[in-house]
């Protein structure tokens, strides 16, 4: 349930940004989350309420922009959409590949007041 | 609430400990107190908000990454590891693919060669610092409470009761998950991920985060293949779909054999820093 510290991390990071701000909460706030980071959206949400109770993002509505997988593989240079870090390269069949994105996982923005 | 843990308890977080030492140090969490799980209304968010547009609302455009402070303090480990020439390894498994085996006979059997340091992380329990301490090797214990995984600020805190010499080996055995460990960089130089032969082959495309995030993965339990309906082959090639540039070794930690080339390995990249 690494997922929780992902959630806290969002908390901190919201909780700073108000107070450099010089603003009292957070009415929204907007994620990036790539397909390949190895985060559950589902259990994101799960632990979401608990995470961000008695915080400055209480009573923000979240956001989540979910990014998908891209890799251009080494051998050949086609760039293909990945769904599995495991994927080969449509063209060619080869593993070897660079992600181009997918491994998002970001705090894009965030509205407070 | 306690990140490491979940717990709304304030006495759950990380617990790093020496063997034979009573006091724990208590590292630095945040908790926030209690809380209740209350699971309606996940995806689309069923708050009520006022959508007041006054003067004062503003939009930041923050663009900053989660995982951040994580890797900045991995950052800060890497760099100390690196002044004093530490070569650190991070152990990743599932729970009893004999990590905690492997780490034992590498250390009786290398100890006389090479400095090694070990710091061991558990949910609970002392019992496999009191293994690597029986060894005469320093270990430290990070018992993470329900935490899953380890992370840099509790490598930071154990690294500085180690009190390390220069140009050792640092092992820093994960908690068994094989998981949520995969995305703590904990400032380590190699990933080691473990795998035994009773796990089946394709757990590499299972868990491919951790199987994507290792350079090295070592094949437990060699001894076993013939009670087992498993070909190491097989796990290789799921390994290499998910990460084409694994270095392998298959291993008995029980019986010794294959220890050699593992040995090996660590001991030239030693002599190469």
């Amino acid at each position: 349930m690494h997922e929780l510290s992902i959630a806290l991390g969002i908390v901190k990071i919201a909780e700073d940004e108000t107070a450099k701000a010089k603003a009292k909460k957070v009415t929204k706030i907007e994620l990036e989350i790539g397909v390949l980071t190895g985060i559950e959206i589902d259990s994101l949400n799960f632990i979401w309420e608990s995470a961000i109770k008695d915080t400055v993002l209480e009573f923000a509505e979240k956001e989540i922009m979910v990014i998908k997988g891209k890799g251009k593989c080494v051998d050949c240079d086609t760039e293909f959409e990945m769904e599995n870090l495991f994927d080969p390269c449509p063209n060619c069949n080869s593993y070897f590949k660079g992600i181009l994105q997918g491994k998002e996982l970001r705090v894009k923005a965030l509205e407070v007041i | 609430m306690c990140g490491t843990c979940g717990c709304g308890a304030e006495n759950n977080g990380p617990i790093i400990s020496i063997p034979g030492e009573e006091h724990h140090a208590h590292a630095d969490h945040h908790h926030h107190g209690e809380h209740s799980h209350s699971h309606d209304e996940h995806h689309h968010d069923g708050h009520s908000h006022s959508h007041e547009h006054d003067h004062h609302h503003k939009v930041l455009e923050i663009e900053q990454d989660i995982l951040q402070n994580n890797q900045l303090l991995a950052a800060r480990n890497r760099g100390y590891f690196e002044a004093k020439n530490i070569f650190a390894l991070n152990l990743v498994s599932s729970p009893g693919s004999g990590k905690t085996t492997l780490l034992e006979r590498t250390l009786a059997d290398l100890k006389d060669q090479l400095n090694f340091y070990v710091i061991e992380g558990d949910q609970q329990t002392l019992n496999d610092a009191n293994r690597i301490a029986a060894l005469d090797v320093p270990v430290v214990q990070i018992n993470t409470g329900k935490g899953c995984h380890l992370e840099s600020d509790m490598v930071y805190d154990a690294v500085k009761k180690l009190n390390m010499e220069d140009n050792s080996i640092l092992m820093i055995e994960n908690v068994g998950n094989l998981v949520c460990p995969s995305m703590f960089d904990l400032g380590e130089n190699k990933r080691v991920v473990i795998i035994s032969t009773t796990e089946g082959e394709d757990k590499p495309i299972k868990y491919p985060d951790m199987f994507h995030t290792s350079d090295i993965c070592i094949i437990n339990k060699i001894d076993l293949l013939p009670y087992v309906n498993i070909k190491v082959e097989n796990i290789k090639k799921y390994a290499l779909q998910v990460n084409p540039k694994l270095l392998f070794f298959e291993v008995s930690a029980t019986t010794g054999e294959g220890m050699k080339a593992w040995y090996n390995w660590l001991k030239t990249l030693k002599a190469q820093r």
